[in-house]
């Protein structure tokens, strides 16, 4: 039952693609000549102007460039042309750098404050102003107090992936089944080994949870965040190909996001599900 | 009794109520146990039965009083004092030997793994759950969670055992046979133990002593019922005994209308010196006097199940 579900939901799926596809490719097509011109001028005029193509890349044109792309993914002609691999690398280590910053600070924060009420009252007002903050408004100070693009980028990370985890973790410390708590306090367990041992493991879900959401924010942070630094990475590219008019390479780039998107968040999910238990 | 194994003298508890008001659940309250003697709190919801386990837990502490134990006064939990709770409290991350494992090795830390292991089997044969020590407890019955609970408190082998409502939640069958494996566990071991109950037969059945409650708040202990019937009573031929309808009746007459009037009936109640009760004996409350009491259950129910 669930096989074939998962059977005809993937047919669903393809023929939904081949459709979106397909419209795609008969929406961009040459529709044949549209002016008479002398050959020399239409060369010169190119195929929108003489054939009606649509100025967007059809499919066709797309798979065509993200195939020389994957071939090669590393190589690297000076400054503004580089292979997506190095591009998307660069984000992914920016992003990575800033996210474990944030859980390094983030957990054990959040188990301070979600252990205890006094803090947790007292830091309240400060994380509800600090939450809402976008995290590409700090980046004018980032740059003017870090003075380096690139680590700006990073800290910009940082920002916006520790509220999602900080206040998750708060949340699944603080509300620990009183019964797990006092099972440990009936068998004397100190508060460190009561932490490790009750307390990590029933709001392990909760963190997870919170650090899936950060992970996938920090993802959508950081194309913006280097459209706006510049230099390297997926979000300077796809403004460099928007500079170039290459509206191909803005659409491999705007792919590849998204599969990267959806890899980080499956593999956060994977230990989401790891840590789970069922009650 | 002269040997005060537990001991509370004169615990109140308080809560700061609405507009500086306090509310007392109840105070100035004593009560005694022996070494080795099970006894059970019976009274109604609000009188502060929970609290008192808690207090003698550790996990609260009373407003005024003390509670001492073995000759010293408690502070705080320990792991003299097992409590088995009325919703098991197991570890859900933990496989069943990996909870009773966790109370053995926060007992003995220097033990090594294989050592907490094989003390941890011990007490999960104990309770007759060989065989599923890998199972989460996702995958166990209200009644063989329940059995993991009695291990893990069982296998630190404290001093005595607090148990709050323990088989409230189970079916009436495995409640049962619960009810047997607790008392053949208590009798064995010779485990002092602390129950708090609202059924009438599981205390019949169990204790050595039954506390009686009034309501709350301002709850107070007033009666300690001697349990008249043999220690070496069965659960199939406890209706027989010829106090049991008395004991029965006075428990329940108590907690329908005696609960709730005490306190205006009985203006001189001591609560340091709180009546005695011995059902059956001549010159007391109730004067069965031995006499065959009265048919009063049908055959095919089980009396011994619940109230």
């Amino acid at each position: 039952m669930t096989s074939s579900l998962r059977l005809r939901a993937g047919l669903v799926s393809i023929v939904l693609l081949a459709a979106f596809l397909g419209i795609w490719h008969l929406a961009t097509r040459s529709t044949g000549a549209t002016t008479t011109m002398s050959p020399e001028y239409a060369k010169l005029m190119g195929l929108t102007a003489t054939q009606g193509k649509s100025a967007l890349p059809g499919p066709l044109d797309v798979g065509a460039k993200l195939w020389e792309h994957l071939r090669r993914p590393f190589y690297d002609n000076g400054p503004n042309d580089k292979g997506l691999g190095i591009q998307l690398a660069y984000s992914i280590a920016r992003v990575g750098i800033g996210y474990l910053l944030a859980v390094l600070v983030a957990i054990p924060l959040g188990f301070l404050i979600g252990m205890s009420p006094l803090l947790s009252k007292a830091l309240d007002p400060f994380i509800q102003v600090l939450k809402p903050i976008s995290p590409l408004a700090w980046m004018p100070l980032a740059l003017y107090t870090i003075k380096d693009s690139s680590i700006s980028a990073i800290f910009v990370i940082f920002i916006c992936s520790i509220w999602p985890m900080l206040l998750n973790t708060v949340f699944g410390v603080a509300s620990v089944r009183k019964e797990w708590i006092n099972v440990a306090r009936t068998l004397e367990v100190g508060t460190i080994r009561r932490a490790f041992t009750v307390i990590l493991p029933a709001a392990a879900p909760t963190i997870l949870t919170g650090m899936r959401i950060s992970i996938g924010i920090a993802w959508l942070v950081i194309v913006a965040a280097e459209m706006l630094v510049g230099g390297t990475g997926i979000g300077y590219f796809v403004w460099n190909e928007w500079n170039n008019l290459s509206i191909t390479n803005v659409i491999i780039a705007i792919l590849l996001i998204g599969v990267v998107g959806m890899l980080l968040d499956q593999i956060l999910a994977r230990f989401t599900r790891m840590v789970t238990f069922p009650e | 009794m002269t040997d005060k194994f537990v001991s509370i003298e004169g615990i109140a508890k308080r809560y700061p109520g609405a507009g500086g008001a306090t509310t007392t659940i109840f105070e100035n309250l004593w009560l005694s146990m022996a070494r080795g003697e099970f006894a059970c709190v019976i009274g109604h919801s609000g009188c502060g039965k929970t609290t008192v386990l808690n207090i003698l837990a550790g996990l609260d502490a009373p407003s005024e009083g003390a509670v001492i134990v073995d000759g010293q006064a408690i502070s705080g939990t320990s792991l003299d004092r097992a409590v088995i709770f009325q919703s098991h409290a197991l570890l859900p991350w933990r496989t069943v030997l990996g909870n009773v494992a966790y109370a053995v090795s926060s007992k003995w830390r220097s033990w090594d793994r294989a050592k907490v292991k094989a003390h941890a089997q011990k007490f999960i044969d104990l309770v007759g759950l060989s065989g599923s020590e890998h199972k989460r407890p996702s995958e166990l019955s209200g009644g063989m969670k329940q059995r993991v609970g009695i291990a893990r408190a069982l296998s630190i082998t404290p001093k005595m055992m607090l148990m709050d409502e323990p088989f409230s939640a189970l079916d009436a069958l495995t409640r049962g046979t619960l009810q047997d494996e607790v008392r053949r566990i208590c009798l064995e071991t010779g485990q002092t133990a602390f129950m708090i109950t609202h059924d009438v037969d599981e205390a019949i059945y169990l204790a050595d002593k039954i506390f009686l409650m009034t309501n709350g708040p301002g709850a107070m202990l007033a009666e300690v019922v001697e349990n008249p019937l043999p220690r070496d009573r069965g659960r199939t031929d406890l209706h027989r005994h010829p106090l049991y309808y008395a004991l029965r009746n006075h428990i329940i007459d108590f907690l329908v209308t005696r609960s709730k009037t005490f306190a205006a009936e009985t203006p001189g109640h001591d609560p340091r010196n709180v009546p005695l009760v011995h059902i059956g004996k001549p010159g007391l409350t109730i004067a069965s006097n031995g006499e065959e009491p009265r048919q009063t259950w049908m055959p095919g129910t089980n009396p011994g199940l619940s109230a």
